[in-house]
């Protein structure tokens, strides 16, 4: 398969799901006319307006419409535009597609996909640029996928689309243009995280965007003499438990970084985990709990560089793990 | 308004479904007692636990409602859905175990009286969400719709959904699409302790549904006739292919859970409703056709009969394993709880 962006890649996924399941529809705003980011772009043309959905602004009923469809055997991928707006929808995610097979004793599905782009997004301001990952991956029922590259936008919305789980589906406002290989061959499954770097002296856990700046972070500091593995979570829930523990077991340090606030993070609960099963060392690494502001200087606040990781990771391993300094961010 | 032109037959049938929800409720609220600390009232033990909201004097809506449904048919509830679970055909003995916390019960002990649920007669739950099963109805419409199917979407919700972002929400949806959804507003005037009225502008429900392009007609929701009669003419018209509006007002005898005295009402108000209790209603229609006291007295017994079987049968069922809670969270990720 060719070399594709991120969005033109879950696009491809996408239209050989609907082509391969009649099932498969899409819900949501502006989709007919390509979606926002363009990864809607044709679909409508090809496969119409009763299974390309366009709708009103109306994001309660986007989602639970969705549930109710799925209920009655289609596979509903819902546009959510950003996470942001998902809150509008919030009793529909966490009351009713995530509550539905369970209270109703397995009588019924949900195998939706709700896309809720996240993440900073040059000069979006405090309203478009949240990473909500973690409230998601509180409530029981949902499953909650972060791709960070073409091959995975690809290879996981294919996943998330043939799960009967509902899934919320992350993808990340500032990849949509990132290229890459999308190689033929295996589908990556939903809950194994991905080795991107080997390294022996600390291990690196990131998702989304921010593997990215995690691997630019352990290129510098491989300048510096330490070697660091960067894993890709990939699935924030199911979380790959195994790889992690893994990894950290054979480096003896783990660092969690993600562009979500620090402060009740996801990071918090694989630190806790790893270091209640190993004992090693840990710390995290995530935006401070403030919103984002628009200003070019205010937004630099809230993202977490390849600078700032390179001196989170570089503290860990200098002190061997204990609390870095003050300021150290 | 006019007299609804029904058969002894078909209202006898009517009342039958409407003898069989208030014995129903009137068993589960027995074993409630005790059950729910809420309004005073404090934790207690009892068979059926947590919040129980009865639809006692409100069962014409139901009946009327899905006696003109037909078994594919779908319908959404509320969580005073006991009523519309029975009337679309559900099992009252898989529903006592429910609301008994049973493993026999018709959701597995999962769900209790606010989310019970039948999909095997298309009932897809009650919520514990007010306004929440109206997206859900809608969407179900356009699933019915893109697999090609005839049936249509019986969408139930009180009047203080009315005020809910979902009920605009989805009535546009409907109407935009042309869904067959029949959307139907049981009107027991009160939105949990305060007056709706109190807490809602302009004309009313089926003004807000005219308002949207949705037609809408009213009905005395404790004449079981009358419901019959317009909700036969909307589900028509739905079946066709357009979502259609019945509001029915009624009157919620009860509190707005079980353990609620409702003391917050003049009393007279409540013995002026009584007047009017859908079964007296009934009876009275029935008498005018012909129909004596005993036959209907005879339907009552058998009522009981029957819900006195499924509180026995519940009380014999097993409460569900503990394994119980760890099925059907999800797929991806089974058994991963930390």
């Amino acid at each position: 398969m060719p070399r594709m962006t991120y969005a033109q890649a879950a696009l491809t996924a996408l239209a050989e799901a609907m082509r391969a399941d009649a099932r498969v529809v899409v819900i949501g705003e502006d989709v007919g006319r390509g979606g926002v980011f363009a990864q809607y772009r044709g679909l409508q043309e090809e496969f119409g307006g009763a299974r390309v959905i366009d709708t009103p602004i109306s994001e309660s009923t986007i989602l639970g419409a969705a549930v109710g469809m799925a209920l009655h055997g289609l596979r509903p991928v819902v546009e959510m535009r950003v996470v942001d707006f998902a809150l509008c929808a919030m009793d529909e995610v966490v009351n009713q597609a995530a509550k539905a097979r369970y209270m109703f004793g397995g009588q019924g599905r949900v195998p939706l996909v709700a896309r809720m782009p996240i993440g900073l997004w040059a000069g979006s301001a405090a309203q478009h640029s949240q990473s909500l990952e973690a409230w998601f991956a509180h409530v029981p029922g949902l499953v909650v996928v972060t791709p960070a590259t073409p091959a995975d936008n690809f290879g996981l919305l294919k996943a998330a689309i043939g799960s009967d789980d509902p899934v919320v589906y992350m993808e990340h406002k500032e990849l949509w243009s990132a290229a890459g290989e999308v190689p033929d061959g295996e589908l990556p499954r939903l809950g194994i995280a991905a080795v991107r770097r080997a390294g022996t002296d600390l291990t690196l856990v990131a998702w989304s965007r921010a593997v990215h700046a995690a691997l630019e972070a352990a290129e510098q500091a491989a300048g510096r003499g330490i070697s660091i593995e960067v894993i890709d979570l990939r699935t924030i829930w199911p979380w790959d438990r195994d790889a992690v523990l893994a990894s950290a077991a054979r480096t003896r340090r783990l660092l969690v970084v993600h562009e979500a606030v620090q402060a009740a993070g996801f990071g918090a609960e694989i630190a806790a985990t790893v270091a209640e099963t190993l004992g090693i060392p840990v710390a995290r690494l995530g935006a401070p709990r403030i919103p984002v502001g628009y200003a070019q200087a205010l937004e630099d606040e809230a993202r977490v560089s390849a600078g700032r990781i390179l001196a989170r990771a570089l503290a860990l391993c200098e002190v061997g793990g204990a609390t870095p300094a003050a300021g150290s961010r | 308004m006019s007299v609804p032109s029904v058969s002894a037959t078909r209202l006898l049938a009517l009342y039958r479904t409407m003898s069989r929800i208030r014995a129903f409720e009137n068993a589960a609220e027995e074993a409630s007692r005790g059950g729910v600390a809420a309004f005073g009232a404090a934790l207690g033990t009892a068979r059926v636990r947590g919040p129980l909201h009865l639809s006692t004097g409100q069962e014409a809506v139901a009946a009327g409602v899905c006696a003109n449904l037909e078994p594919t048919d779908l319908l959404t509830s509320t969580h005073r859905g006991h009523g519309h679970t029975i009337a679309k055909g559900a099992d009252t003995t898989a529903m006592m175990c429910e609301l008994f916390g049973r493993a026999a019960g018709a959701n597995r002990g999962k769900g209790g009286s606010m989310h019970i649920a039948d999909f095997s007669v298309g009932m897809l739950g009650a919520n514990g969400v007010v306004a929440a099963g109206i997206p859900i109805a809608v969407g179900a419409a356009q699933a019915i719709r893109a697999r090609g199917e005839r049936a249509i979407v019986a969408c139930f919700f009180g009047d203080g959904a009315v005020n809910r972002g979902p009920f605009l929400e989805g009535l546009n949806w409907a109407a935009i699409y042309r869904l067959p959804v029949l959307f139907v507003c049981e009107d027991n005037r009160y939105s949990a302790t305060t007056p709706t009225s109190a807490m809602t502008a302009g004309a009313g429900a089926a003004a807000r549904a005219e308002a949207i392009g949705v037609p809408a007609r009213t009905v005395d929701g404790n004449d079981v006739a009358a419901v019959d009669e317009a909700a036969r003419a909307l589900v028509e018209a739905t079946r066709a292919g357009a979502p259609a509006f019945l509001h029915c007002i009624t009157y919620r005898v009860k509190g707005h859970v079980s353990v609620d005295a409702a003391a917050y009402r003049d009393r007279s108000e409540l013995a002026r409703a009584l007047e009017q209790d859908p079964l007296r209603v009934a009876a009275q229609r029935l008498a005018a056709l012909g129909v004596d006291g005993t036959a209907l007295a005879r339907i009552d017994r058998e009522a009981e009969a029957e819900i006195a079987a499924a509180v026995a049968a519940a009380d014999a069922a097993a409460q569900p394993e503990p394994a119980e809670a760890y099925r059907d969270v999800q797929d991806v990720g089974d058994g991963r709880w930390y």
